[in-house]
């Protein structure tokens, strides 16, 4: 995890918040170093996690934990950790009988349905159970990412009713986290992106929004990180309070400093 | 914000709202009015848990309000299944029947997850019946009103289906806002009149009451400060950009060379007053060839 972003977010593993869904949104950059944070901060909090990784493969996300202190190995094995590898299980599933249900069930069907499979991959991953093994903190569902589905065929609809299923348990009822990230494409010609992008700010309690620079690239700053707290709603409270802030990724970190404060330009 | 109150029970105002401005805090506003004024209040939620509507409400208000939970299993995938019977529509159409004698209203939160999983005609339909109230025809008064309110997140949908909810409303509730500060555009179509548009500016209290304000000036409010304190960027430089008072005395006072003052004016339209005259010493070369004639003495000037 970033400890820079934990300053930004005033957060700490050991005070994590419960019961909210963080969107991280990526437009004209790469995003994915929010999901090695999350992944990496909610291991260390000692919470049960379920990383639906559908991008990379296990062993990138594992070397890029290891240089943020965690081992997705080791979690894995203790039983904090419970990844569905898309990459392989994509393949998998085509060589598979039928009538097993798949969390990747809608690869197998004409018109892709819904998510169902996949929110029964994730409640029954997280679904707290007292047999007097260690108690893990809260669960916590992370998903890399999103976008992937409306790429496999899913519509925004069906990806909008899953996370909002994903809410209903692991937020509302088992008081846990919902991580997801998404692109936004840009292209003013993509409804269904659109649609899902909207769709699931509206239901984000904390919004990450990685931005590349207007000007393109730059050696010194890779991007600018817009971070905006919606719900709950407190009436009294700024509208959306939101603030920005210029990054830079590095090896082991990501240093994040004000608009046009990079040490390289001052 | 003033209700429409018509002589008949139809009554159907809409809310669309955004991203950047959200509409739940006005609709649980309009939600505790009803509930204040003694009407029973039916929420059919979709997007928020039932806690988490009820939350900011007092017990008054929370005894007044039936919350028809679409939220926890709406398409019955969990076992054993949590979910309202006959699905969304079968749940809409039942608040027909629920709401019996008496002044009611009618919340759907929102009417953005219903038209995602109903066809738009039929989620249309539902909603004229809804609030026409076609079981008493002819009868009904004034205060036997069904009022249904209706959240909507514009960005999520097309102009067809926005366009077929909006000319079914009596009442557009659009939520916007600049510099903090919420507004509402409100347009009325009252029936065999032209429809009016009304912009109110307003804020809600903690207690989810309403509070209507006047439009803030435009020039005189800093912005809020919603970022952290802005950092100095004249700390940690190797240069100095300031003035000392010298300085910048010094600086006000000096006149630049093309700005053309009175004084200035004055010295060029009488070169000679109060200067000292200028002298040119020319001594000539051997070689130079002093020609007294004036040698534009052939042009015809």
């Amino acid at each position: 995890m970033f400890p820079e972003l934990n300053n930004l977010l005033n957060t700490t593993p050991e005070g994590a918040e419960q019961g909210k869904l963080t969107l991280l949104c990526d437009a004209k950059t790469d995003g994915s170093f929010l999901v090695h944070h999350f992944l990496s901060f909610y291991l260390k909090a000692n919470c049960k996690v379920c990383f639906v990784a559908l991008v990379q493969s296990f062993s990138h996300y594992n070397m890029v934990g290891q240089k943020l202190g965690v081992s997705l190995t080791t979690a894995r094995e203790r039983g904090q950790l419970v990844v569905l590898e898309g990459l392989k299980s994509a393949v998998d599933i085509f060589f598979r009988p039928q009538e097993e249900p798949h969390p990747l069930q809608f690869l197998r069907e004409a018109n892709a349905g819904d998510l169902q499979p996949l929110y029964a991959f994730v409640r029954d991953a997280l679904e707290p159970v007292d047999c007097g093994e260690a108690a893990w903190r809260c669960p916590v569902l992370l998903v890399d990412d999103l976008s992937v589905l409306l790429s496999l065929g899913v519509g925004p609809v069906a990806v909008l009713d899953f996370v909002h299923y994903c809410r209903a348990t692991v937020c509302r009822e088992w008081k846990g986290n919902v991580v997801a990230l998404v692109h936004d494409s840009g292209d003013a010609e993509d409804e269904e992106s659109d649609v899902l992008l909207n769709g699931l700010s509206h239901q984000s309690h904390l919004i990450l929004r990685a931005e590349g620079l207007a000007t393109g690239f730059c050696k010194d700053v890779h991007g600018q990180l817009r971070i905006l707290w919606r719900r709950p709603l407190q009436p009294t409270t700024p509208r959306d309070r939101s603030l920005t802030y210029q990054y830079k990724i590095q090896d082991k970190s990501v240093s994040f400093f004000a608009k046009g404060m990079s040490p390289a330009v001052l | 914000m003033r209700k429409p109150q018509y002589s008949q029970a139809v009554c159907y105002s809409l809310f669309p709202d955004s991203v950047e401005w959200e509409g739940r805090s006005l609709l649980k506003a309009l939600v505790k009015k009803s509930a204040l004024c003694g009407e029973q209040v039916h929420v059919l939620g979709c997007e928020v848990s039932e806690e988490e509507f009820r939350e900011g409400f007092d017990s008054s208000i929370n005894n007044r309000l039936v919350y028809h939970d679409l939220f926890r299993d709406p398409l019955s995938w969990s076992k054993p299944g949590k979910a309202l019977p006959g699905g969304p529509l079968e749940a809409l159409r039942a608040l027909d029947k629920r709401t019996g004698s008496g002044p009611a209203t009618i919340a759907l939160d929102s009417l953005s997850w219903l038209l995602h999983h109903l066809p738009c005609p039929i989620l249309c339909q539902t909603l004229h019946a809804l609030s026409r109230q076609d079981s008493c025809p002819g009868d009904t008064l004034p205060g036997e009103q069904v009022r249904v309110l209706g959240l909507l997140h514009e960005e999520l949908h097309g102009p067809g289906p926005l366009g077929a909810l909006s000319s079914l409303a009596q009442t557009e509730v659009t939520l916007s806002g600049t510099m903090g500060q919420a507004s509402a555009h409100i347009l009325y179509r009252r029936p065999r009149q032209r429809p009016t548009l009304q912009t109110q500016w307003f804020s809600i209290l903690p207690d989810f009451s309403l509070e209507l304000q006047v439009e803030p000036l435009l020039e005189s409010q800093p912005p809020s400060d919603l970022h952290t304190p802005s950092v100095d960027p004249t700390t940690h430089l190797t240069f100095n950009l300031h003035l000392s008072k010298k300085e910048r005395e010094a600086k006000d006072s000096l006149t630049l060379p093309f700005q053309f003052s009175s004084e200035k004016q004055q010295a060029l339209l009488r070169p000679g007053l109060g200067q000292a005259t200028s002298h040119i010493f020319y001594e000539p070369d051997a070689y130079d060839d002093l020609d007294q004639e004036d040698p534009d003495d052939d042009l015809d000037v």
